[in-house]
């Protein structure tokens, strides 16, 4: 019984706070928000299935994610008008899903013979194809004005409409939920352990006689299938598709998600889609410099962290298992690090912020207020004092990086040293 | 780029002249970018997504430094600071990643082509800038049956014949051109030979970005100088060295000047594709997706060509028309 609480208690947590989560934050803008999360944690998830589990990257993946969405609002629109027979909405999803494998399915199979940069290039190819048709065939896709739809279709179920953003929430929360388990439960199957030996070593999987065309083919179906849950599920949060919901910006906002979060671990795309879209949703008003920071970030990820936050995280991971104590050692470097790295973001932002105030203001007003100061964003002095703070913060951070990575491979030695007896 | 309004039939035979001299100047342009990109990704496995962004730079260096000292100085500087500045970018940022894979590598060259384009909007703002043609060259520099063939448009591709006759003499005879060929086809026997192949990687890298900002320099003021120019030609760009041949000029210069060629003659022509579908037996009068299809032209489709022509040629010939290895 303790085993199985152990085991299931990330799930059980996961369904009450999703359950929980619409009593405790009240406003619209709130629960937009956490709708937004859901569907994109599916499909971070569906394309971290290539990424970060098959070693294939795409820059194309929003392809089913948006064919998905169309058809999807043209369903909805034909029952709107009678014109289609009635599925309850609530399965539409699944719709989505059959819309996404088809096309995965189909193009899969010319695009997966070989992973690496020909897979990128392919999946770059079909992108810029699918942005083009939407202008082209402009019965299926309107063009740049996209389709409108409306979820409130047909007969109401214990008077479930779908008229209102919570109870949109509830179904994006049960699929969110629904996806994320089955696509777990596909990481441990053999078919799940093929693919990351599809990823590690082909040559060798071929030796064992595997085909590994079709390990790539079936992982890039079932993403695919995912993708396009979440594309359905896209349709009916916001009811409207437009055209960029296929196009590249979208297959690149996911590949930032789930390499910021961490393509290495399973729960690293569901905490970059959390965080991503969190920002995203509070902070693309706050500052225009907003995608700026998100690039810097997954720069700095890629150069730095490869295995993203949570790969940050999971390193830790068994200090933590092993001995509680040894992080004593690890705190004041670990302090001084991050600190300054928050000094060096400090300057950057700064510097970012004055730059962005002076080339996009509208008035000849000068004045800012730049970190609760009011500064004259012409005059040299707020641009010298964030270069001076962001030059100290770098420069600290290249002297405390050193003793706060010994700090920790001491620790890691001192857990070795403990498995080791 | 070819922007010709539908000519009556009289006039075809200048359509055509004009279309196929538009499609070569573009086709060279192309091919100003794709010979830097194919040097890079044959010689270090990176397909350099932010290639284009440099072509951007390049122009937008080409305007500010237009706007203050005129447009000739800004042909020789814009294109030397592009070509430092790409140099710097593989030293400190692509040189590091390098050991973590090729995937990683392209994801910071993504990553960059992003962050390039934000930092253009930060600077010079998300409306095109007034980059104009240098006034000493906005004449008619022929004039064919009414039509006119304005100067700058020769002197673009007198510019760019230059720098292709200018690369393949520097590729062919100069010493650091026989050692990139030499790293091109045997990069670990070249640096067992003593030879330090990092710093060629890095010269290499600065130099393609240099080719990318000469074409910005001469391209962006035809093209127009905005922060989603990258992003428009970047994939096209792609198109021509995978079609080319990996690591090979001369069939990034065929596909270029094809690409050029087909995608003007298709958006001046415009030829309606309803007899192709009539042999399928589709009607004229069709419905819903049909309809869209039946009143294709030539045109419409245009954009899609290349990307198609980019999937077909990876599924069924990876090494490209000219190419000795896989992508």
């Amino acid at each position: 019984m303790a085993d199985l609480m152990r085991k299931s208690g990330i799930w059980i947590a996961a369904i009450l706070v999703i359950l929980a989560l619409p009593l405790l934050v009240k406003s619209g803008f709130h629960i937009t928000m956490l709708n937004q999360m859901g569907v994109l944690i599916i499909f971070a998830l569906a394309y971290n299935m290539l990424l970060g589990q098959g070693g294939m990257l795409s820059f194309g993946h929003a392809v089913y994610f948006g064919l998905a969405g169309y058809s999807v609002a043209h369903y909805l629109n034909g029952v709107g008008e009678a014109t289609l027979p009635y599925l309850p909405v609530s399965l539409i999803p699944l719709m989505g899903g059959a819309v996404g494998l088809f096309f995965g399915v189909l193009i899969g199979f010319v695009s997966t013979r070989r992973a690496g940069t020909t897979f990128a290039m392919i999946s770059l190819g079909f992108a810029e194809m699918a942005t083009a048709l939407t202008l082209i065939i402009v019965t299926f896709f309107n063009g740049e004005e996209g389709i409108q739809t409306d979820r409130w279709v047909g007969p109401e179920p214990l008077g479930i409409t779908f008229g209102s953003d919570v109870q949109v929430y509830y179904l994006i929360g049960t699929w969110c939920l629904l996806a994320t388990g089955a696509m777990y439960a596909l990481t441990r199957t053999p078919f799940g352990r093929m693919c990351n030996a599809v990823r590690d070593n082909p040559e060798r999987v071929q030796f064992l006689g595997y085909n590994t065309h079709r390990v790539r083919w079936l992982a890039f179906s079932l993403s695919s299938f995912f993708a396009g849950i979440a594309g359905a599920l896209h349709a009916l949060n916001i009811e409207h598709v437009g055209f960029e919901t296929v196009g590249i910006a979208q297959s690149g906002l996911v590949l930032f998600m789930v390499w910021i979060g961490g393509a290495s671990t399973f729960a690293g795309p569901v905490l970059g889609a959390i965080l991503i879209t969190y920002l995203n949703s509070n902070l693309s008003d706050l500052t225009e410099a907003w995608y700026l920071y998100l690039g810097l970030l997954f720069m700095v990820i890629v150069m730095f962290a490869q295995g993203g936050l949570a790969g940050l995280i999971v390193m830790h991971e068994p200090i933590w298992k092993v001995d509680l104590k040894l992080f004593r050692a690890m705190v004041v470097p670990y302090i001084m690090g991050i600190g300054s790295t928050l000094i060096a973001c400090v300057g950057v932002i700064g510097l970012i912020e004055l730059a962005y105030f002076m080339s996009t203001r509208a008035t000849a007003e000068t004045q800012k207020v730049l970190y609760g100061f009011d500064v004259d964003a012409a005059s040299v002095v707020p641009w010298a004092v964030c270069l001076l703070i962001a030059a100290l913060g770098i420069e600290a951070c290249r002297r405390t990086y050193p003793p706060m990575s010994a700090s920790y491979n001491t620790a890691i030695a001192a857990v070795k040293a403990r498995m080791a007896m | 780029m070819s922007a010709f309004s539908p000519f009556p039939l009289k006039a075809k035979m200048e359509v055509f002249f004009f279309s196929v001299f538009n499609g070569l100047l573009y086709g060279m342009l192309l091919f100003m970018l794709a010979s830097g990109l194919t040097l890079i990704f044959s010689l270090m496995g990176v397909l350099n997504f932010a290639h284009a962004s440099f072509f951007m730079l390049g122009a937008y260096f080409a305007y500010q430094i237009s706007k203050y000292v005129g447009f000739w100085p800004a042909l020789i500087f814009a294109p030397l600071i592009v070509g430092l500045i790409g140099a710097l970018i593989e030293r400190y940022g692509l040189r590091p990643v390098h050991k973590f894979g090729h995937v990683a590598e392209l994801l910071f060259t993504f990553g960059l082509a992003f962050v390039m384009e934000e930092v253009i909007q930060m600077i010079w703002g998300k409306v095109p800038v007034p980059y104009n043609i240098p006034e000493a060259l906005s004449f008619a520099a022929f004039t064919w049956r009414g039509l006119d063939y304005s100067a700058y448009r020769l002197f673009m591709l007198l510019i760019s014949v230059g720098i292709f006759v200018a690369l393949f003499l520097f590729i062919a005879k100069t010493r650091i051109g026989l050692m990139i060929q030499a790293a091109l086809s045997h990069p670990q026997m070249v640096q067992s030979l003593g030879h330090d192949v990092p710093t060629i990687f890095m010269w290499t890298f600065g130099f393609g970005c240099a080719l990318a900002g000469i074409a910005g320099v001469i391209g962006g003021n035809v093209l127009g100088t905005e922060p989603s120019m990258a992003i428009t030609l970047g994939p096209i760009v792609f198109v021509v060295i995978v079609i080319g041949g990996l690591g090979s000029l001369w069939g990034a210069l065929l596909a270029a000047l094809f690409i050029g060629i087909v995608d003007n003659l298709a958006i001046s022509f415009d030829l309606k594709l309803y007899p192709i579908f009539a042999l399928f037996g589709v009607e004229r009068e069709a419905e819903g997706i049909m309809s869209d299809l039946v009143n294709l032209t030539t045109g419409g489709i245009a954009p899609v060509l290349p990307y198609l022509m980019l999937v077909l040629m990876l599924i069924f010939r990876p090494r490209g028309l000219f190419g000795t290895r896989d992508v």
